[in-house]
């Protein structure tokens, strides 16, 4: 049997790098329903979670899949499902249950081109926007963007680890190529990855409310079986955890449910910027696509023309005042992204008419060639 | 200053959110019933409570986790299977019941039940069955018996109802019984066996919903109680096949069967992890 973290040098896909971040991050907990391209992680947890005590169930569907990962969670394990695109719809709507009773969970979505059945083994980044809103009412969520398998199983470890801490699902938004590849994957030891853990009550079990925010605005968290005695649900609640049906309690529910993430978000937000320091025209992109456009960034810099990156690694919440610094420095911005403009809005909205944004995007099944970027750089 | 009233405590107190009564039940509701029978038999059945959670979907009955005074969940239309499942998986010691209706577990959630079932996943399912929907007002149900009235079937259910205690049968369930809430001490008893046996345990109880279903097909509250009186067989061991449920011919309630199997988790820890099923044995 072999350890939760497997130390040392790997030559795996980003797939099998995001079911081992997992397992590092401590996920002891996987429900999933087979789906290209996303079914590799599934499989791979089913042979490595008995290794670590952990338990796989293959659900009935994605929407039994993310009604137990939120069970188990409750229970006090770290859970998590993986899928894609018509996966990812099933599971929207207990990712609203989970956004609102406040449970920890990682959901991956290695994403392929849609809509509907799309083309299921060809990559795509069509789902940001559905990460973003795909479950009704209105809400925050953390959705990351992994551009590698190096960075899927950083990343994943960081999805649990911001679930854990603000109580909320995380997504992590990879993709079929990202997914499919095969690259170098170095796993550290055990004790230099950092692991946060859900804050727990402390005190009189009679005094607790399961959903009065701490100083950083989340509550600790009661599991069951723990003789809290609380009660949990999906219907608009107060600190209580008791259904209260007035628009008060709503706007108060939501000031919690969104406060917690708005007002962490030089905790949570991460970007990477390459060659921005002279830069006159900022590329923005994320997971694959910034890939290729770091190698357009790169030949736009031979030919003279100032060029740079900033690599969205937090895509949810937005990285808004990163985009408008950029705006007030640069005279054109540059969205790369494998659909017709999605990240791009928010790109636009940010810059206010600051400086003008163009895309560089596909409607998916193929990455963007490096070319088509530095088409558009050599045009600005 | 104010009188405090003293009020004698109810011996169900202890497991009530007092603090969330007076409940949301209609007038002649039969859930309230399946309740009380539910915490009675967690009390005298003599498990740790505070090992015991109650989840429940959407719905009159879903509304049952709000009232009881255990770690309880309250989770989406259907979905309240699939995340007992979770919990009980992640957390073998936990008794997980789920308390919900028949629109939420046949229904919507009909998929989960049946694959829950065939898993022998270590839940009590108490499924209260007015035979319609009653929170949105009475729509048609997989229960709605056929001809019946509801506010989507104006001229009479042109479909046929599901059995529910066949359905459990054949899907895997290790033990199923069918009560009304006329049969209170049956049902009670009948919960308190399932609390304590392992495995996928079901019981479906039959309860008038005069508001929603009642008042469009002539059955005044105490008429459908006088038909549960009139109309009932108890058949303990009869085979599900034959657990009738028609106003006519009778409705047969009982005990229908029960058979020891391993469970999701023991096969699981048999198959899958070994060495960690012993460690914990």
């Amino acid at each position: 049997m072999k350890p939760a973290v497997l130390t040392g040098e790997h030559f795996i896909t980003g797939d099998i790098a995001c079911a081992e971040g997992a397992l590092a991050a401590g996920c002891r907990f996987f429900a999933g329903y087979p789906i290209t391209p996303a079914t590799e992680i599934a499989e791979h947890m089913s042979s490595r979670l008995p290794d670590v005590g952990g338990t796989f169930i293959q659900m009935e569907d994605e929407i039994g899949a993310m009604a137990a990962v939120l069970g188990a969670s409750c229970a006090g394990a770290k859970s998590m499902t993986a899928t894609s695109g018509p996966g990812f719809s099933l599971i929207m709507e207990n990712l609203g249950l989970g956004i609102c009773t406040e449970t920890p969970c990682v959901v991956v979505n290695v994403q392929r081109a849609g809509p509907s059945t799309g083309l299921p083994t060809l990559g795509a980044q069509g789902d940001m926007m559905q990460a973003r809103w795909g479950s009704h009412g209105h809400y925050e969520i953390i959705a990351l963007a992994p551009d590698s398998p190096q960075e899927l199983f950083f990343q994943t470890i960081t999805a649990f680890n911001l679930s854990e801490v603000y109580r909320v699902p995380v997504l992590v938004m990879t993709d079929e190529v990202t997914g499919h590849l095969s690259e170098r994957v170095v796993v550290p030891e055990a004790s230099m990855i950092p692991i946060q853990n859900r804050l727990r009550p402390t005190g009189r079990k009679d005094r607790f409310r399961p959903f009065q925010p701490g100083p950083n605005g989340v509550a600790p968290m009661a599991i069951a079986g723990e003789g809290y005695g609380i009660h949990v649900t999906g219907l608009t609640h107060d600190e209580r955890g008791y259904p209260v049906m007035t628009a008060e309690a709503q706007a108060d529910m939501l000031e919690r449910l969104t406060g917690k993430i708005r007002r962490n978000l030089h905790d949570i937000i991460r970007t990477d910027s390459y060659r921005l320091e002279d830069a006159d025209i900022a590329v923005v992109s994320y997971g694959v696509s910034a890939r290729s456009s770091l190698a357009a960034v790169d030949e736009a810099r031979e030919m003279g023309i100032k060029a740079g990156l900033l690599r969205l690694i937090t895509v949810w919440p937005f990285p808004e005042e990163e985009i408008r610094a950029l705006a007030n420095r640069v005279r054109a911005l540059v969205t790369v992204e494998i659909n017709l403009g999605q990240i791009h809005l928010e790109v636009q909205r940010c810059c206010g008419g600051k400086s003008p944004v163009f895309l560089v995007g596909s409607a998916g099944g193929t990455v963007i060639p490096p070319e088509n970027i530095l088409e558009v750089l050599r045009s600005v | 200053m104010e009188k405090s009233k003293k009020k004698a405590a109810h011996p169900l107190d202890n497991l009530l959110r007092t603090d969330r009564i007076p409940h949301i039940w209609c007038a002649g509701c039969g859930i309230g019933t399946v309740f009380s029978s539910s915490l009675i038999a967690l009390q005298g059945s003599g498990i740790d409570l505070k090992k015991t959670v109650m989840v429940s979907g959407i719905g009159c009955s879903g509304r049952a986790a709000g009232y009881v005074k255990l770690d309880s969940y309250h989770t989406t239309h259907g979905r309240a299977i699939p995340f007992a499942t979770g919990m009980k998986l992640a957390n073998p010691e936990l008794n997980v019941v789920v308390f919900s209706g028949d629109g939420d577990l046949f229904a919507i959630g009909g998929n989960h039940f049946i694959h829950a079932a065939r898993r022998n996943v270590d839940l009590t399912v108490i499924c209260v069955n007015n035979l319609n929907y009653g929170m949105t007002g009475g729509q048609a149900a997989a229960t709605t018996p056929s001809m019946a009235k509801t506010t989507t079937t104006p001229m009479g259910n042109p479909e046929q109802p599901f059995s529910l205690p066949l359905l459990a049968f054949a899907s895997g369930a290790s033990y199923v019984a069918r009560w009304t809430i006329l049969h209170t001490r049956d049902l009670t008893k009948s919960i308190e066996e399932a609390l304590l046996r392992k495995g996928f345990s079901f019981i479906e109880v039959l309860a008038p919903c005069p508001t929603g279903y009642g008042r469009r097909n002539r059955e005044a509250p105490l008429e459908t109680l006088r038909l549960y009186q009139e109309r009932t067989i108890t058949r303990n061991g009869a085979h599900p096949t034959e657990a009738t449920l028609d106003i006519n011919k009778g409705i047969t309630v009982g005990k229908f069967f029960e058979q020891d199997r391993p469970t999701c988790v023991e096969m699981y820890d048999r198959t899958c992890r070994p060495s960690f099923s012993q460690e914990s044995a």
